[in-house]
């Protein structure tokens, strides 16, 4: 179990460290997903080795997934969105809802 | 007697006021001054008609067993602050009543004849006989006040018309700021008497009394004046600075008087007061009003005797106040303020007269009548002259408009009744037999000289300075030599029309034969007639001192002469200091302005700007540095709230790893 | 409910903001119409309601409350709508009825947004209103602050200068004050209670269970008072009141300083002093000392001030120094002149904020300096000014004489040494009033003309002349018939004396 948790926290991590340092925003929606995989992939594996019997995390990774890719493409259309407004992607640059 | 009277003498100068107050502005200038004039000798008439009645009518209500009577005619509650303590207002009749009723409609009545002559081409004219009936109205609840509290409202009233008439020319700057100084100066002395009407209130409200006037109020007259040891026994007892709180409070009550008066070091208004227009002086500044502060004494006088040092104080102030005075007159030019001058001088030696009035106990009697009869002879002489002479004044200053006697001189050719009527004033000032002035002068000398041979002897002193000083004006004004500007300008001074002229005459007349009056047999102290009789050495000293004064003046002054500038230069500084009144006006400016006004006031509207509300701003601005200050981790950017969540996600970890190991 | 005659005094002003809701946003007509009409109605029922107060105290009903009602409205913490008016209330509604008709002749012309001024204007006496007839304390804290809210909108919309900062500062302090205010009032509320009982906020059962804890009575009177102190301008808290009313509208600062400050008089000694007389005795010395300052203090100030807005807000803050100061002087006649001197200056300053508004409208400064010899130019307005000077000054004849001259002879009942310090330096005041009040009509009024283009001007127009002369008649009214008013005060102050007798 734990050849497959530790690549899965390794992961939440490379995603935090994204989220926290990356600019742009597409590079940030990455970070987001690798953190919302890795979740996906303890779903998984706690599913397979401490619960045998039962199918919840499986269903309930499958339906993240579904999520994930409804926000992504919601994400993608939002960053399209800025980037005709203001130019660019990058992630500071839209301060007008600041304070 | 019945109310109907005394309320229309009341009544009447009111309503005249509010409907020349109110509806004047509409009228022509003959309508508003035939009203005031008609009013006012109506007035007079009625006034007549209480005064003759209560002297001569017999009547067993005014007159028992050769005494008179106080009488309170009606007496009505108008504010009751607690059940002791009860504002009446109402009509008091007793002899000085009586007499101050007749001098003041007189006076009153030749002043609005006057001024139909002399306000003819001021505007404003239906204003100025609004402000007179205010006036008369306001003098006369003074005098017929049953209560001290009654006395004190029409106090202020009489200020305030005082005010309004001082600044009739509201335009002219220094007419202002003398009727501001005027109701200010006076206000400061009312606080006094407030004070003390407030101490002494408070012990009599809190002591029970008996006799017939037991319950009465505290504030009443007749109740204060007619048992007066039984009431005030508290405040005899209670001491303050080694003084009884009663002396505490007759003298406090004074100085509202001394204000009123203008007895020195409240005297600076008074000069100042000449702002107003002429005939205002001779009614307010001369007859009547200013004479309030000694009425105020005589009203309270049984009181005043139960404390003697409060009577020494009124002996001391006035006699100052009558030295000063009579120096200072004779240093200026200004022939008002002469007169003004001369005024408080006059007012000062009745008020010697009063404090003299007290004996020491003598076979139980506390006080001898003479003094207090001779002071109020002296009050009524007076204001027939001095008002005579401030209408001859305002004569001169019709015709030369001018104040000051260098643009007059040699007068007595144009204005042969002006002259003859300002001499028989000048005269009886003097105290020159038989002008009225010899009388009343030499009655209270007499009694000055029965307290102790130095009051006698200062205030003859000043009678004789008075002597000179007003010859010296008179010689200025109407001898000396002709001013050549009359021949210049080709506009001749000359005598004034009849309305002015009428009165001048009357008051010449009534300043020749007042003094036969035996006002003993009608005003004195307890009621009882006191015979004058003339003290043959009294009287001589005080003549002799006159008419040497008066030859003094006459060698002076009678031509042009460099005697008159030889005396000036022989001690110039004292010379300025008399003409700028011993600089009382610079020392009063020094403490009012640049103390009060720019240490005091200016000091504290700073503290409020910058300590109280700096406080209070402060407060706003640290509020908002500390939001501005915080506001930065609010920051919108999701990548630092993703930070803090981490770490505080560990932390948490963490804490609960420790508790749980 | 509705047949409550004093309910209506409420519903009165709504019914005035849904008919000037239903107006045209600048039908001037229509929006005159509602307001003279309400006014007025607003008016003649105060009057008949002090009419008919004394026929009823005449025909010999002693009980405390007049008109009383009371309706369940949060059971669960015992709130109700009640209403009672004893002699006191009865004035300060005739009072506020007066300031609210005289105000809306004041603001004949007001510009922009006439409609909306109206509606806050009604909205704030509204809670003036509601305020003074009830007698439930959860209910009168509501229209207390249903009154001070409006206040920063009238200022800060329709002000001049400063007036976001100075419509802030007033909000802000005056709900600075009500934190405190409603910190006392809870703490009351929960110690109500007699052994056993049911928690109230009535303030006649408050007073009849007497249930305070003598040791809770310091902190809450402190709290009470300072809460309604800061709205009777006490010193320190006072710096509200020039700001504020330098910038408010002209019928705002009348009602503001007419109406409002004497919200913060009248809770003291219905609330504070009322209900909780113990304390009050205990305590009265420390807010003698500030009141005693802020009438010396505000007088002094009022000196200086070169701005005619200013000078009345510092004068205000000196007599509503002299309200309060009667107030603490726990004896009927002194506090008496307290409730007299509140009717007086109401009349007098609104009279006195009027007059600045028209001539402020007319010359467009309010610079003692850039003007002169108004009289000249204005002799209405001038003249009026003068009487409102006189009545602030103390005039026997106008009502701040009777004021002054009852707190004085009142406040000398208290024979200790520190009363008659105090007592002495309040009298002061009488002349340092003189001053600053004859100084300001000596250079305004008086005196030469100082602008050539004043000289163009006109006097007043019949509405202004109708808004003065109704304050000056009942300037005039109280000064020269005072004794029936204070009879009337003296009565009600009975049950509060006996109170604070009951305490010592």
């Amino acid at each position: 179990m734990l050849w497959y948790l530790v690549p899965s926290v390794i992961m939440f991590a490379a995603g935090v460290y994204g989220f926290c340092t990356r600019k742009n925003m597409i590079a940030l929606l990455i970070s987001l997903e690798l953190m919302l995989n890795a979740a996906d992939l303890n779903f998984v594996v706690f599913n397979r080795f401490l619960f045998p019997g039962s199918m919840e995390g499986m269903v309930f990774t499958l339906f993240a997934i579904a999520i994930a890719a409804a926000e992504t493409a919601i994400a993608i259309a939002i960053i399209i969105n800025i980037y005709r407004e203001v130019g660019n992607t990058d992630i500071n640059s839209v301060k007008q809802m600041k304070f | 007697m019945g109310t109907t009277l005394p309320i229309l003498i009341l009544a009447i100068p009111f309503t005249m006021f509010l409907i020349l107050g109110i509806g004047g502005v509409k009228m022509s200038r003959k309508l508003a001054g035939t009203l005031g004039i008609l009013a006012n000798g109506t007035l007079a008439v009625l006034a007549y008609i209480v005064a003759f009645t209560y002297f001569f009518s017999g009547d067993a209500a005014f007159i028992v067993d050769g005494v008179r009577q106080q009488v309170q005619v009606f007496d009505v509650t108008w504010l009751a602050f607690t059940e002791r303590m009860v504002v009446n207002i109402g009509f008091l009749l007793d002899p000085i009543c009586a007499m101050m009723l007749v001098v003041i409609t007189t006076i009153s009545f030749m002043v609005h004849l006057y001024s139909w002559g002399y306000m003819e081409h001021e505007p404003g004219f239906q204003r100025y006989y609004a402000f007179l009936a205010l006036f008369t109205f306001s003098m006369l609840g003074l005098v017929v006040a049953t209560n001290i509290f009654q006395m004190y409202i029409f106090w202020e009233l009489v200020g305030v018309s005082s005010y309004l008439l001082i600044g009739f020319f509201y335009k002219l700057p220094s007419a202002v700021s003398a009727s501001k100084k005027a109701f200010i100066v006076t206000r400061f002395a009312d606080l006094f008497m407030l004070i003390g009407i407030l101490v002494l209130s408070y012990y009599v409200s809190n002591t029970p009394a008996d006799g017939p006037l037991g319950g009465a109020s505290a504030f009443n007259f007749l109740m204060l004046n007619s048992q007066p040891t039984n009431v005030l026994a508290s405040t005899l007892g209670a001491t303050f600075m080694s003084g009884s709180v009663l002396t505490w409070a007759m003298i406090f009550i004074f100085v509202g008087g001394m204000g009123k008066s203008a007895m020195m070091p409240l005297h600076i208004w008074l000069p100042d007061a000449m702002e107003g227009p002429t005939p205002v002086s001779a009614l307010i500044h001369a007859a009547t009003m200013v004479v309030a502060g000694v009425y105020l004494v005589a009203r309270f006088f049984p009181l005043f005797c139960i404390v003697p040092d409060s009577l020494t104080f009124i002996t001391v102030v006035g006699a100052i106040t009558a030295f000063y005075a009579a120096v200072v007159a004779c240093a200026q030019i200004d022939i008002k303020r002469i007169l003004a001058f001369s005024t408080i001088s006059q007012i000062a030696f009745m008020m010697v007269s009063l404090g003299c009035a007290y004996n020491e106990p003598i076979e139980g009697v506390h006080y001898s009548g003479l003094g207090y009869m001779a002071g109020m002879f002296h009050l009524f002489t007076h204001a027939m002259f001095k008002a005579l002479l401030f209408l001859g004044a305002g004569c001169l200053i019709h015709a030369v408009h001018s104040n000051n006697y260098t643009e007059m001189g040699g007068l007595r050719k144009y204005m042969p009744i002006c002259h003859w009527t300002f001499l028989f004033g000048c005269l009886a000032i003097a105290g020159i037999w038989p002008f009225s002035g010899f009388f009343s002068k030499d009655e209270m000398l007499a009694a000055m000289f029965n307290r102790h041979w130095f009051w006698g002897a200062w205030m003859t002193m000043v009678a004789g300075l008075t002597a000179f000083y007003m010859f010296r004006m008179y010689f200025m004004v109407f001898w000396w030599e002709e001013n050549p500007k009359y021949k210049q300008s080709g506009h001749k001074p000359h005598d004034a029309p009849w309305q002015m002229s009428l009165p001048l005459i009357i008051l010449a007349a009534v300043s020749l034969v007042a003094g036969f009056i035996p006002f003993g047999e009608f005003v004195t102290f307890n009621g009882e007639p006191y015979h004058i009789h003339i003290e043959p050495q009294v009287a001589a000293t005080s003549l002799t001192v006159a008419v040497l004064a008066i030859a003094l003046a006459t060698f002076m002054y009678a031509k042009k002469n460099p005697l008159p500038s030889k005396v000036k230069n022989m001690w110039p500084g004292l010379w300025t200091a008399a003409n700028r009144r011993f600089y009382w006006d610079e020392i009063y400016m020094f403490i009012t302005h640049n103390i009060i006004f720019n240490i005091i006031c200016k000091s504290i509207a700073w503290f409020d700007r910058h300590i109280i509300d700096g406080t209070m701003d402060g407060m706003a601005a640290v509020t908002q540095w500390a939001s501005v200050k915080i506001k930065g981790m609010q920051s919108g950017s999701v990548q630092t709230y993703v930070m803090w969540f981490f770490f505080g996600a560990v932390l948490l970890a963490a804490v609960t790893w420790i508790c749980i190991l | 409910m509705f047949s409550n005659f004093l309910i209506w005094f409420v519903i009165v002003p709504i019914i005035m903001m849904a008919g000037l809701a239903c107006c045209g946003n600048s039908n001037m007509k229509a929006i005159r119409t509602v307001m003279v009409s309400c006014s007025t109605v607003l008016l003649g029922m105060a009057i008949w309601l002090v009419c008919e107060f004394l026929r009823l105290r005449g025909a010999g009903d002693t009980s405390e409350m007049l008109f009383t009602g009371s309706w369940m409205w949060y059971e669960p913490l015992n709130i109700h709508l009640a209403v009672g008016v004893d002699g006191i209330s009865v004035l300060m509604l005739l009072l506020s009825a007066i300031i609210v008709f005289a105000g809306t002749f004041a603001s004949w012309k007001i510009d922009p947004l006439p409609k909306n001024f109206f509606l806050w204007f009604a909205l704030l006496s509204t809670g003036v209103f509601g305020f003074f007839i009830s007698i439930d304390m959860f209910t009168m804290f509501m229209f207390y602050e249903v009154a001070l809210i409006p206040m920063y909108l009238l200022i800060g919309v329709w002000g001049t200068g400063r007036k976001e900062y100075s419509a802030m500062k007033l909000t802000l302090m005056l709900m600075g004050g009500s934190a405190f205010l409603m910190l006392g009032l809870l703490g009351i509320y929960w110690h109500s209670a007699p052994e056993g009982g049911q928690v109230t906020w009535n303030i006649l059962e408050i007073a009849h269970n007497n249930a305070v804890d003598p040791s809770w009575q310091n902190l809450l009177f402190c709290c009470t008072f300072v809460g309604f102190g800061v709205l009777g301008a006490m010193f320190p808290f006072h710096t509200w009141s020039p700001d504020g009313h330098a910038c408010a509208p002209t019928a705002v600062s009348m009602l503001h300083a007419g109406v409002l400050m004497k919200l913060g008089g009248y809770g003291c000694f219905r609330i504070a002093i009322y209900l909780l007389p113990s304390a009050a005795q205990e305590l009265a010395w420390i807010f003698i000392i500030l009141t005693g300052i802020s009438i010396v203090y505000g007088a002094f100030s009022a000196c200086v001030q070169t701005d005619l807005k200013y000078i009345n807000a510092y004068s205000s803050v000196s007599h509503c120094g002299m309200v309060l100061f009667a107030i603490l002087m726990l004896n009927k006649t002194a506090m008496t002149g307290g409730i007299l001197q509140m009717l007086s200056h109401g009349l007098m300053t609104a009279l006195f904020f009027a007059l600045i508004g028209m001539i402020y409208g007319r010359t467009h400064t309010r610079d003692i300096r850039q003007m002169g010899g108004l009289m000249k130019i204005m002799p209405y307005l001038g003249v009026c000014y003068m009487i409102a000077g006189f009545a602030s000054l103390g005039l026997p004849g106008m009502s701040g004489f009777v004021a002054e001259m009852t707190i004085f002879f009142g406040a000398f009942e208290n024979a200790d040494m520190f009363h008659r310090i105090f007592v002495i330096a309040a009298t002061c005041s009488i002349v340092i009033t003189a001053v600053y009040i004859l100084r300001v009509v000596g250079k305004l009024i008086l005196g030469p003309v100082q602008d050539e283009h004043h000289l163009q001007l006109t006097d007043a127009s019949w509405w202004e002349r109708l808004s003065t002369v109704t304050l000056i008649l009942c300037l005039a009214g109280i000064g020269f018939f005072p004794n029936w008013i204070n009879e009337t005060i003296q009565q009600s102050f009975t049950p509060i004396i006996n109170a604070l007798n009951a305490a010592i």
